[in-house]
């Protein structure tokens, strides 16, 4: 007993010693740690670095004015382009907005509103599980109820196919953003008199509109480098069709298609048109910085 | 809608006092899910005064708040039993329309919440739009004015009125939410611990401001401030939770009375600073 009260008293000089002791190790934790995220991140970045070093260094030379406003040649002859993809593309990219962004919004807007218990869990579920399906699951899909029925791959069976992808990220995103918007701005609205659904539609929504904007626009640039899903479904074409019953080219397809051909030009072509594809997610992640930076969650 | 706006400017322009309603809880008990929150409350809330409801944390003061326009049950699964009367009416009567009885009784917040997107023009009059739109004939501009005078707010936001909301002080906001919660022309308005948030100066205001205002309307006010029960109210209940942790009303009283001769003990003993 006597033994024990005498190490409860301390000593301070000892104390003070242990205190430093501590203090140099807690240092030198935080030196290592710190080094050795940046190290890794270092890494995962500089791989990425060289992948998009590589196709800028080999698609660059390959883009030309030409690459931009010509059909492709026929194999064997230099030169061409891939304004067929590019318009292709951009087509079925707008048609499966349509379809996509009325859908993914309204879900959002149950899910984080209205939707409660357990159907909003399973809907959730089911969200995640479409987000999270190979693409080409998307592609055979499409193909056996569209192709399959209309008797021909199509750039509208390629628009509902992008649809497919982009549904769920939307969905998925949106009733993230819509969640942080605080509770007390709805009840202010709600206090007022107001109904839920006006709410929602006047106060939540134009509050994070930016946010909303960002989520789209993710997930069009998803889309826009979707492969698989385009092969089974809209196939390819080598000339400009803006018609949506025929088959539609785009550019992934485009790259697909050149790398694995047996054209030195072709392979030539492949790269570029990687580059323009990366350019093109790279203006859609320029643009949801640009939107992101504007959001105020304040309340 | 059109009828009421005509009444608004009746109302916001003639200095007289305006017969206000009365307001009643019989037997008010909330739950939040099955937790029982708040039991068997009564008080005549008297019209053209104000009623404080005092207490501490967790006594169930700002429950029967949220009760008394339907907004308690705007949480999940959140619901009150008992009736809660207007002039006799019982806003939980099975007809009555929850929205339509937030427009005539509003509130306000602990924290101000002016909405983020509008400008101080369109907070005053977002709970007018989100109601009945955009209509021809309405002098939108002089129920911002009144609004804002009403509020006190009127000479120092005039210039600025196109801004965002965000932009003014926190008193200032508080002050913003006031109006836009006036500019609907409620018949009783719900204050849930307005000032706070807000230093001195600010709240000074606000007391000011509730002093006009209680010749229009009907004011319950939460606060968990004594002081300021004392200053501004006619009438204050006070709540404590029992050992079941179930808020209850222990007096209510006027508040001359209850600050110097409670009627109970545990009344005295809060008031003097005995607890909580």
């Amino acid at each position: 007993m006597e033994q024990a009260i005498a190490v409860t008293v301390p000593d301070r000089s000892r104390l003070l010693d242990a205190e430093k002791l501590r203090f140099q190790r807690r240092k030198a934790t935080n030196a290592f740690m710190t080094f050795l995220v940046t190290a890794l991140t270092a890494i995962s970045v500089s791989a990425l670095f060289v992948i998009i070093g590589y196709i800028l260094i080999q698609g660059f030379s390959s883009i030309d004015l030409n690459f931009f406003t010509q059909e492709p040649k026929p194999s064997g002859e230099l030169g061409g382009g891939i304004v067929d993809a590019i318009l292709g593309t951009v087509e079925m990219l707008a048609v499966g907005s349509i379809v996509a962004v009325p859908l993914g919004l309204g879900t959002a807007i149950y899910l984080a509103e209205f939707g409660e218990g357990g159907l909003a869990e399973v809907i959730r579920l089911v969200l995640d599980m479409l987000a999270g399906v190979p693409s080409i699951v998307v592609g055979i899909f499409i193909w056996a109820t569209v192709v399959r029925t209309t008797g021909s791959f199509s750039g509208l069976a390629g628009a509902l196919g992008l649809a497919f992808i982009m549904m769920p990220i939307i969905a998925r995103s949106v009733e993230e953003i819509l969640r942080l918007v605080p509770d007390t701005l709805r009840e202010a609205g709600l206090a007022l008199g107001t109904p839920r659904w006006r709410v929602t539609l006047r106060v939540v929504i134009p509050t994070v509109m930016p946010g909303i904007a960002t989520g789209v626009i993710l997930a069009m640039a998803r889309a826009s480098g979707e492969t698989a899903v385009l092969l089974l479904t809209a196939l390819g074409n080598n000339f400009v069709n803006t018609d949506l019953s025929q088959p539609m080219s785009a550019i992934p397809v485009r790259a697909y298609n050149y790398a694995i051909s047996a054209f030195e030009d072709y392979h030539r072509q492949a790269f570029a048109s990687m580059l323009v594809l990366v350019i093109v997610i790279a203006v859609f992640s320029a643009a949801v910085r640009i939107f992101t930076g504007r959001v105020r969650y304040e309340s | 809608m059109n009828r009421e706006m005509t009444m608004a400017g009746a109302t916001t322009t003639a200095a007289a006092d305006v017969k206000a309603r009365e307001l009643e809880t019989r037997n008010l008990t909330a739950y939040y899910g099955k937790t029982l929150a708040v039991e068997g409350v009564s008080i005549r809330y008297q019209a053209n005064q104000i009623t404080a409801m005092i207490g501490p944390s967790g006594c169930g003061k700002s429950t029967v708040l949220r009760c008394l326009n339907r907004m308690h049950e705007v949480i999940k699964g959140a619901y009150a039993t008992g009736e809660v009367l207007i002039d006799g009416d019982n806003i939980y009567s099975s007809s009555a329309d929850p929205v339509r009885i937030r427009r005539r009784i509003g509130m306000v917040f602990q924290k101000p919440n002016p909405f983020p997107t509008m400008s101080i023009y369109d907070n005053v009059l977002a709970g007018v739009h989100l109601n009945s739109g955009k209509q021809r004939g309405v002098d939108y501009d002089q129920i911002v004015e009144s609004a804002l005078h009403s509020v006190a707010l009127w000479d120092e936001v005039k210039d600025k009125l196109r801004q965002s909301g965000m932009a003014l002080s926190g008193g200032q906001q508080q002050r913003l939410c006031i109006a836009r919660a006036i500019a609907v022309e409620p018949e009783i308005l719900l204050l849930d611990e307005p000032c706070s948030a807000l230093d001195p100066i600010a709240t000074l205001k606000i007391e000011e401001l509730l002093q006009d205002l209680r010749k229009r309307f009907t004011i319950v006010l939460v606060t968990h401030n004594m002081q300021q029960a004392a200053r501004v109210s006619e009438m204050t209940a006070f709540f404590l939770a029992d050992e079941r942790r179930v808020g209850r009303l222990v007096e209510i009283s006027p508040t001359t009375q209850i600050f110097t001769r409670p009627q109970d003990k545990r009344t005295e003993d809060y008031i003097s600073g005995r607890f909580g």
